[in-house]
């Protein structure tokens, strides 16, 4: 099959462009991996302006998500809504970003206000665009503003010239724009490479769960490739500033554009890393071949793999529809597929020549651009193991610019309340949503990007649709707080957090919400029972999340650093952290910015914007200790089905831990003897972590933790007052 | 008797490692595993056998996530 072109007359495209605005700039090179300004457009007043990077931005700051999150407080005031005018959306890039000597260097951070969580959201994103924009001139982009027509923000970073156009004729689904505005601007195959987009889609005209797509060129496909900055409706705030793309073209890639302090030491740090991927991949984690979702039978095994809006970690019957096998298949092989120069990791896998089944393109042979774990995750979590609705799911996700995993948890939460009985055919628009509903569930995805029907709602997430079934349809709200898997307001990636309490607080202590990013400890404290104590798992949820935030502060993907592991990492004495890898990154710090920090320093330099991010929430009215809530869900089970799945483990752990002797007692009284303890392990967690973190009862920051962290600063001081 | 990641599993003559974590249903594949606190390396796996009594971790290192 050969992949489907759609046809366009550009030019007439083009010649609909009126130019709103154009800016030039001074091109100076990078020093030590900073450019030392940032970049502001509003798209309201077409104003672009540039702002100085002070020393103390840096010292703070760091980079990468803190920058983005001290440029949002400062655009924003407390009661600044999602789509209000002055939310921003801050693109960031760290300065480790764009060396082309170690994997996975080029990640973008974007944080904005979210219309899930109505706090600051952070996503992460590979593609060009971070180094691009980063070698254009600029440590960060500012977009606010609302603009009164569609446009188009064009980059030009070799020439230092910044253009917004009016752009009435674009498509906006994202894999048929990337293509148009590739093919618009390039003037020949060779000059692709050196272009690349953002974008959302129709999905995110009308959903809260917008995500954005960061393109990169793919030149063996001759193809737009598409990553996701996913997370907490970033791409809807994108399309409500009628924004329909960026575009940056940067011809000027070299092996040094961040003209770093030490050279040799990067080449040597990276080719240590290459060589111990090449060696070590295949026995490991098969990232190469097979990707994220080598963790499918993985998960299933270990009771960790949601499947009916987690009610039960897996399903051994289906699981081998949808095993690393079957994408081992599915994905081409032989393509390095990394989304940034230099990732030997190269786990961006793709499905080719895929014919879509459903929605406007049906009948259009694509490339599809995963599936991911989580992708694939949400999918069984409607128990749907099928792996051609995977992969039209994800296909229409991306173009739609709809987030999939808020996607497949949102479903899957739908699909329980159809069974029971909250939801009917009348009110879904005659669509059985019963779980395993994949035809339906794809119509549920069009309906989103069409803004119409019942799939419009499913499309404004969890907290939204809670309110929506009691007030409408008479819901029970204690069942649906106890179903719907969301925390603030963000749906929960795909992980059964129920026997890990550790695993608990890594997703609903989250600053941000249940996202996996800030802490993964379900290993450490379910099977290896490393973590027993509260103690135990608060370190680990202190270390753990710090660490995983430098990598936002960088630009860095989390991926290398323990999705492949030296051979000798087991005789290390804490193999958990990977210590080789963290002396890498240690090594490519100091050499990109001439500084010595140690591997402590990383710690203080994340948990400086930890702790802001924290106090951001705060500021907002939230970010307190009923908003680190856990549905009951995440911990326990719900439903007596569920209880009676899993009825040896349970009743074994009312003997063992709570010394009750199951023996005649209804499932309803085991189940309330359970959740009473589980419920009341969660708020000694809490207690526990916030203790560590130098937080109040309340996850308040304390004044002490702020001096000895060196943030207490007065806006902050003034926030975190009021509050304890 | 042996205890594996603090919990107690029975033991049989002859069990190696690889045995027990085709057991365990341990198929995680990046696994650290110590026997008394000493490290065993994989390859040693199928041939070393755990003695009654041993205490064993068996470290899954994270991945994914």
């Amino acid at each position: 099959m050969i992949r489907t072109k759609v046809a366009y007359d550009l030019q007439a495209i083009k010649a609909k462009h009126e130019l709103l605005a154009e800016y030039k700039y001074d091109i100076k090179p990078i020093d030590r991996g900073y450019n030392n300004r940032t970049l502001h457009i509003d798209v309201g007043s077409r104003a672009i302006t540039e702002k100085p990077v002070s020393g103390e931005m840096k010292r703070l700051f760091t980079g990468g998500k803190g920058f983005g999150m001290r440029l949002l407080w400062d655009a924003t005031r407390p009661q600044t809504k999602w789509n209000d005018p002055e939310n921003e959306i801050v693109f960031a890039f760290g300065p480790i970003c764009g060396i082309t000597q170690y994997a996975g260097t080029g990640k973008t951070l974007v944080v904005t206000i979210s219309p899930a969580t109505d706090i600051p959201i952070d996503s992460n994103v590979g593609g060009y665009f971070g180094p691009y924009f980063k070698f254009a001139g600029f440590d960060a982009l500012e977009l606010q503003g609302i603009s009164d027509r569609e446009v188009i923000i064009y980059f030009d970073g070799d020439k230092g010239v910044i253009k917004i156009f009016s752009a009435p004729d674009e498509e906006i689904n994202s894999h048929l724009l990337a293509e148009q505005l590739i093919e618009m601007y390039a003037k020949d195959e060779q000059e692709k490479k050196s272009f690349c987009t953002v974008s959302a889609g129709e999905g995110s005209d009308h959903a809260y769960m917008g995500c954005l797509n960061f393109s990169f060129y793919d030149r063996r496909r001759q193809l737009a490739r598409l990553k996701q900055a996913g997370r907490g409706g970033i791409g809807s705030v994108f399309r409500k500033k009628k924004i329909k793309a960026m575009v940056i073209k940067y011809t000027g890639t070299t092996p040094n554009n961040n003209n770093v302090a030490d050279i040799e030491t990067i080449k040597a740090v990276g080719a240590k890393y290459h060589r111990e991927m090449y060696e070590n991949d295949d026995a490991q984690c098969d990232m190469r071949h097979t990707g994220t979702p080598h963790l499918m039978e993985i998960m299933c095994d270990y009771d960790l793999l949601p499947t009916k809006n987690f009610q039960f970690g897996g399903d051994a019957e289906q699981i081998g529809k949808v095993d690393s096998h079957i994408w081992r298949e599915m994905f081409t092989q032989g393509i390095p597929d990394g989304c940034w120069y230099g990732c030997s990791m190269a786990c961006a896998k793709v499905i080719d020549n895929y014919m879509l089944r459903t929605g406007p393109y049906k009948g259009h042979v694509v490339s599809v651009d995963g599936p991911e774990y989580e992708t694939a995750g949400a999918s069984t979590n409607m128990n749907i193991y099928d792996p051609h609705f995977m992969a039209e799911m994800n296909f229409y996700c991306d173009t739609y610019g709809v987030d999939t995993i808020s996607f497949g948890t949102t479903m899957a939460f739908v699909m329980e309340c159809y069974e029971a009985g909250i939801l009917n055919l009348e009110i879904t628009g005659g669509y059985d949503l019963s779980f395993g509903r994949g035809e339906e569930s794809m119509e549920m995805l069009h309906q989103i990007a069409r803004g119409e029907g019942f799939g419009n709602l499913v499309g404004k997430g969890i907290r939204w649709l809670k309110k929506y079934f009691v007030e409408h349809y008479g819901a029970d709200p204690q069942f649906l707080e106890d179903i719907g898997m969301e925390g603030k307001g963000l749906e929960c990636s795909q992980y059964v957090s129920k026997e890990s309490l550790a695993q608990q607080g890594g997703y609903f202590i989250a600053n941000k919400g249940p996202q996996h990013d800030e802490a993964w400890l379900i290993f450490m404290d379910m099977v290896n029972k490393q973590i027993p104590t509260f103690e135990d798992k608060a370190n680990a949820l202190y270390y753990f999340p710090l660490w995983r935030t430098w990598f936002g502060l960088q630009g860095l993907c989390k991926l290398p650093w323990n999705d492949v592991e030296p051979t000798n990492n087991a005789e290390t004495d804490e193999p958990a952290k990977v210590p080789e890898h963290v002396e890498n990154y240690r090594q490519l710090y100091n050499a990109v910015t001439g500084q010595n920090i140690s591997a402590d320093d990383i710690i203080s330099q994340s948990e400086r914007v930890f702790n802001f991010q924290r106090i951001f929430a705060i500021r907002r009215g939230y970010g307190t200790r009923e908003h680190d809530r856990c549905p009951y869900r995440g911990m326990g089970p719900v439903t007596e089905t569920e209880y009676l799945s899993r009825a040896e483990r349970y009743d074994k752990q009312l003997v063992e831990i709570l010394g009750v002797n199951p023996e005649g007692k209804s499932t309803a009284e085991k189940m309330k003897l359970l959740r009473d303890y589980r419920e009341g392990q969660y708020q000694k967690l809490l207690d526990a972590v916030y203790a560590r973190r130098g937080w109040s009862r309340n996850a308040v920051p304390t004044v002490e933790h702020l001096k000895s962290i060196g943030m207490d600063l007065p806006e902050l001081l003034e926030v975190v007052k009021a509050n304890l | 008797m042996i205890t594996v990641n603090t919990e107690s599993f029975p033991w049989e003559e002859g069990l190696t490692i690889t045995r027990l974590i085709k057991r365990k249903r341990f198929t995680f594949r990046m696994l650290v595993v110590k026997i008394d606190g000493a490290v065993v390396k994989k390859p040693a796996w199928p041939e070393t056998k755990i003695p009654d009594g041993a205490d064993v971790q068996v470290i899954h290192l994270m991945s994914g996530g």
